[in-house]
């Protein structure tokens, strides 16, 4: 007859859940041991991808040295010092390189994390054991963001060390090779950005793996969805992270990195981007045979452009905002992955099965 | 104590219900058996004990008053899945490291002892294991865990015969002597006799059944007489006809002490086959407590 009247009570749960939760180091092995592999996959590749920064870069720092030590600067034998500057590590310059590892970790270390649990069904044990299925998912999340984290920064540190002499005062007087540091691809590898970028991707593919459930359309969708944004940012957002300096002309002072470029006249916008033919055409039309090859113009075209009242403006973003930006790039990755892994954890606590 | 107990228990998967207006109060110290047709609800049913679902409407408490899924509840259920899910990659030393990491308690060495009882070796991966091994080491890490509740779904359905009796007899082992309560959803309704003490039968989304088979078996008999007057039989309850030419089994709700018709023979019922009418009649119910379909038999609502 007990088991009728708690039946007629409004309220079956009588007792707090009031046990203590078993202490976070216990999913230390567990995340170890079913992640290993791929863990091991990434600190390879990552191994593998310093070891040639290192070997490659030591060359390119040597290479420096002797080009700038070189005296006189115009004889033969320093002309070949900067062209074997200029000639080492070219396939590593563009970045495109290293710019691939953090879409891949969130592919393979992230989308997984919960979509072959899902898939394999091993979800029913792993979430009816006593560790709880939201400190699970947040122990796991947690150990292995932050170890693939880790592993991406170090790399990028390497590499900030490796671009050094691209970026060194004087080179360009030497006609030594010189990067703009806020190139897309290169701006990624250098400073904060490349440890947020992977820990990103790593979020984006843990909360694709818990919506999605199925592993290889999490992974695809992960590298699809990473991949866009990456883009989305190096050839849009990331310029406009400040207000762009603007100033009359074409030119832009040393490595700034230049935003847009229009003319006015009158007060009025009348064409964005350099001066097109059409318009030296139309007021210059001496002017306008220049580039065409046939000798015939003189004088400065933009000068002539500016004598019939046009004015002309650039605005972009100088080189010294390197690190605001990396700052601010590393700060709205990291707001964006405390969000998304915030996001997966709550599915998983909520999300009936 | 209850080991599970429902009120008004409902879940719904969008416009689907799996599950509505579920009452449940099952004791402890029971081998109970949850039997019904494919999309019954008992998955539905284990899968909101354990915690792994959460109900749409209505209550659930486990272990006498526990939230399903709060730790405690967590803490005092080993839960095997349908398929038994392992980590197909691991070795089954792997999944006993694995399970003793996540949980308060664990048994190694009633779990080593199995395991070399079993003739299981340590070192072999789980998804190299045969079907009935990876069933013998889901139950085992379970076990081992020392539950007050054992939750088993479809445990047997994919085992051939040796296994599942294997299997089975490791479970009552456990229930016997370690005094586990078992709720085990099953579609095998031969093993039910020898395994379970107490039934509970759901069909369409519903309880249909529940109570203990002993009680059971007792409040029902079975009633042969000729076909002609077996739409006619209204003295007790008929839960099932079965007419096969003349004669017509008539499973009702009575009690031996009853006295039988004219024309008509008793025999007591067993529990396959009062499973099996009531399998046969979604319709009809034979609950405890306080929700009846009709006015039952006091002895079934006393425990």
């Amino acid at each position: 007859m007990t088991a009728l009247s708690t039946m007629s009570a409004p309220t079956l749960v009588t007792k707090n859940a009031d046990l203590r939760p078993l202490p976070w180091r216990r999913m230390a092995w567990v995340t170890w041991r079913q992640h290993r592999t791929a863990l091991i996959g990434v600190f390879a590749f990552v191994g593998a991808a310093a070891l040639c920064l290192l070997i490659v870069g030591l060359q390119l720092h040597h290479a420096y040295a002797a080009a700038i030590a070189c005296h006189p600067a115009n004889s033969t034998a320093c002309t070949g010092t900067v062209a074997h500057f200029n000639g080492i590590g070219n396939f590593l310059s563009n970045g495109v390189l290293f710019l691939v590892l953090p879409p891949l970790i969130g592919a393979f270390i992230g989308a997984p994390l919960l979509a072959r649990e899902f898939e394999a069904g091993t979800f029913r044990y792993a979430w009816t054991q006593g560790f709880g299925r939201w400190r699970w998912t947040l122990a796991k999340l947690v150990a292995l963001g932050v170890m693939v984290t880790v592993a991406s920064g170090a790399l990028s540190v390497l590499a900030s060390w490796y671009y050094q002499p691209y970026f060194a005062s004087g080179s360009q007087s030497l006609s030594l090779t010189t990067f703009n540091p806020l190139n897309p691809g290169l701006f990624e590898q250098r400073g904060v950005a490349f440890a947020a970028w992977t820990l990103a991707a790593f979020a984006i593919g843990a909360l694709a793996g818990v919506l999605i459930r199925r592993v290889v359309p999490a992974i695809v969708t992960t590298l699809a969805v990473s991949g866009a944004l990456a883009f989305a940012t190096g050839g849009w957002l990331r310029m406009h992270y400040l207000t762009p300096l603007v100033t009359k002309g074409l030119n832009v002072p040393g490595s700034a990195r230049i935003v847009s470029q229009w003319g006015s006249r009158g007060g009025r916008v009348v064409f964005t981007g350099p001066p097109s033919y059409p318009i030296y055409q139309q007021y210059c039309p001496a002017q306008a045979g220049l580039g065409k090859g046939d000798g015939s113009s003189s004088g400065d075209p933009l000068q002539c452009l500016a004598q019939h009242g046009f004015t002309f403006w650039t605005s972009y973003q100088p080189a010294g905002r390197f690190w605001a930006f990396q700052w601010i790039e590393g700060g709205w990755l990291f707001a964006l992955s405390v969000l998304l892994i915030g996001a997966t954890v709550w599915l998983v606590r909520r999300r009936a099965v | 104590m209850n080991v599970i107990e429902t009120h008004s228990l409902g879940k719904s998967y969008g416009a689907t219900k799996a599950l509505h207006d579920c009452n449940l109060a099952i004791p402890e110290g029971h081998v109970a058996a949850l039997v019904g047709p494919n999309g019954a609800g008992k998955s539905t049913l284990l899968n909101l004990a354990v915690g792994l679902a959460t109900p749409t409407s209505g209550e659930l408490s486990v272990l006498g008053g526990y939230h399903a899924g709060s730790l405690p509840a967590l803490d005092g259920i080993g839960f095997v899945a349908q398929d038994t899910p392992l980590y197909k990659n691991l070795s089954a030393a792997d999944m006993l490291h694995l399970t003793r990491d996540l949980n308060r308690q664990f048994d190694q060495d009633y779990a080593e002892a199995r395991l070399a009882e079993l003739g299981i070796p340590k070192e072999r991966k789980a998804g190299k294991l045969s079907g009935g091994q990876q069933a013998q080491l889901a139950l085992t890490l379970a076990l081992a865990r020392r539950p007050r509740l054992l939750v088993l779904d479809e445990p047997v359905a994919m085992l051939d015969p040796i296994a599942r009796h294997d299997f089975m007899a490791t479970v009552l082992t456990a229930a016997a002597d370690d005094g586990v309560s078992v709720l085990l959803s099953s579609h095998v309704l031969a093993e039910l006799e020898r395994v379970a003490d107490y039934l509970v039968m759901m069909s369409l989304g519903r309880i249909q059944v529940a109570g203990e088979v002993d009680d059971l078996l007792a409040g029902h008999r079975v009633l042969t007489g000729p076909t002609a007057e077996a739409s006619r039989y209204d003295q007790w309850p008929v839960v099932h006809i079965a007419s096969g030419g003349a004669q017509a089994h008539l499973l009702v709700r009575t009690t031996a002490d009853d006295p039988v018709p004219p024309g008509w023979e008793a025999h007591p019922v067993g529990l396959e086959e009062l499973a099996l009418g009531y399998l046969r009649e979604p319709g009809a119910g034979a609950l405890p407590g306080p929700v009846r379909n009709w006015d039952a038999d006091p002895a079934e609502v006393a425990r």
